[in-house]
């Protein structure tokens, strides 16, 4: 069954088409990196996913899920680098959306957020503060709090964007790990392309011209591919 | 004890006591957010703005709070919104907002001739409370507080990352909103006591105190009231004796406050550390 069905969107920002005519499926299980440069739309077509922002064209059909039960891991803001939050705070903060007017947090939520934090082995860490982490585990508290607002579909913008070449691989293998054994769809917005294309099944790339989506392996074949690798390169050389 | 018994058999010090109270808690309750989402000069700028409405209300003899605390509302929502979707950013809005307000004010206070004490106003004074004042300030510190707690996930949420708690369904500006709300409440029933100019030192001191010190977001809340309340009553007493403005004398012992947290923090750092390292 397809989780989510994306016929010829397209969104624009005051006047401006910023997306073009993109079509995409999904289906449990499935792990789609979404690629393309700046200014491509993947933000803008984030944002259509988690239902912050209209279409101007085309729509997006969610079958199974709303666009509430998204797991997002937004890019890091500065905001949080030196919040005095513990891991138990945040990670029970990702339970509110399904709390409705209730004022605090019932028995429910907060079994599903220690569920989460077992999940992803941060018992130990879980009276700690956030800012005292290393990047490797805030974005895994990150990824757990996500994970308390669904457990079918993650939604991953640069999740290893600032950590290093160890605390990467350790992200792509957690990452994997949740696609294949706990059966979590994941859409994952990644610079890091030579290292992501290893775990993804499909591949979407925006672009103003005309936007890629299939395969991983077909993706591998084509110009868009080739391209990023080169210009990934390039800038290798550069520096 | 002697003391305490001795201060409280005057009324504007039992006035001043149980409003500069109630105003401390509501004042630390909402610092941690604003400090956090880097609105830390937002209670300075309103405060400013009240100063403007005050004087105007002087002026045409309009009750002071009464269209003081809209005001400050509407421009704390303004504030909130533009430095959101207009091309100023925030500091520079508040800047703006807070020595326009402050010039038309004095401006009225000329024109008018407001036989007014400027000075009060803006360094504050326990005399300034009148027992009318006492009732409408207990009432919205009362509302504060209850919308707080109330609210408390959902302000914590908001402040440690907007766009997650928006993806999730949280109404983000309903809550942007609220905090902005009450701060300008606070601000203004504050102020009276306070002064215009060191309002806004209740509402960030305790907080940055308490987050050198704690490490859950539950933690800087309850230890900020705390020492916000422990401040006002030091600072209350003292100006009891000496001959010092309450609200200058409260920021000191907040600074002083603050430095003491400053230094513990940075001593369980080092011990933390050591600790690790043996």
């Amino acid at each position: 069954m397809k989780l989510i069905e994306c016929k010829n969107l397209s969104m624009s920002y005051e006047g401006v088409t910023v997306l073009h005519n993109v079509s995409f499926s999904l289906e449990q299980g499935d792990y789609m990196l979404l690629l393309g440069e700046n200014g491509s739309g993947k933000s803008t077509l984030i944002k259509g996913l988690l239902g912050l922002k209209q279409s101007s064209k085309g729509k997006i059909e969610f079958n199974g899920i709303t666009p509430r039960q998204i797991g997002y891991l937004p890019q890091q803001s500065p905001v949080q680098k030196d919040f005095p939050a513990t891991v138990k705070e945040i990670i029970l903060s990702g339970c509110l959306g399904s709390g409705g007017i209730c004022p605090f947090y019932t028995k429910d939520q907060k079994k599903r957020a220690d569920k989460c934090m077992r999940h992803l082995h941060l018992e130990d860490i879980q009276k700690k503060s956030f800012r005292d982490l290393s990047g490797g585990q805030q974005q895994r508290v990150l990824i757990a709090r996500a994970l308390c607002a669904t457990d079918k579909l993650l939604l991953l913008d640069e999740p290893v964007t600032g950590l290093d070449a160890v605390v990467t691989a350790e992200m792509y293998d957690l990452i994997n790990h949740l696609n294949k054994v706990h059966d979590v769809t994941i859409i994952m917005i990644s610079h890091d392309i030579s290292n992501a294309m290893k775990y993804a099944n499909k591949v979407l790339h925006l672009s103003s011209e005309a936007s890629f989506f299939g395969g991983a392996e077909e993706y591998a074949k084509t110009d868009y591919y080739k391209k990023m690798i080169k210009g990934g390169n390039n800038i290798g050389y550069n520096c | 004890m002697g003391i305490i018994v001795e201060m409280l058999s005057f009324d504007f010090i039992s006035r001043a006591l149980l409003v500069g109270i109630l105003i401390s808690l509501c004042a630390s309750l909402l610092g941690a957010s604003l400090v956090l989402k880097r609105y830390s000069m937002i209670g300075d700028g309103l405060s400013h703005v009240g100063y403007g409405a005050l004087a105007v209300a002087a002026a045409f003899n309009l009750a002071p709070l009464q269209v003081a605390i809209p005001v400050v509302v509407v421009t704390a929502f303004f504030l909130l919104r533009l430095s959101k979707n207009g091309k100023l950013n925030g500091d520079a809005l508040i800047a703006i907002i807070s020595c326009s307000a402050l010039s038309i004010g004095m401006i009225v206070v000329s024109v008018f001739e407001v036989n007014i004490d400027v000075n009060s106003y803006m360094f504050g004074s326990i005399l300034a409370l009148q027992s009318e004042d006492v009732i409408l300030s207990v009432v919205s510190s009362l509302i504060v507080i209850a919308l707080y707690v109330i609210f408390y996930n959902k302000i914590f949420a908001v402040t440690f990352d907007e766009s997650f708690s928006k993806a999730t369904g949280i109404k983000t500006g309903l809550y942007n909103g609220l905090i902005a709300l009450l701060t300008a409440v606070v601000t203004v029933v504050g102020m009276r006591l306070m002064g215009a100019l060191l309002i806004s030192g209740l509402i960030i001191f305790p907080s940055l105190s308490a987050m050198r010190i704690c490490k859950s977001y539950k933690g800087v809340t309850l230890f900020s009231v705390l020492i916000s309340i422990l401040c006002f009553i030091t600072g209350l007493t003292v100006t009891f004796y000496l001959p010092v403005p309450t609200g200058a004398c409260i920021v000191v012992i907040n600074l002083m406050a603050f430095i003491a947290c400053a230094v513990i923090g940075k001593l369980k750092e080092t011990v933390s550390v050591k600790s690790k390292n043996s």
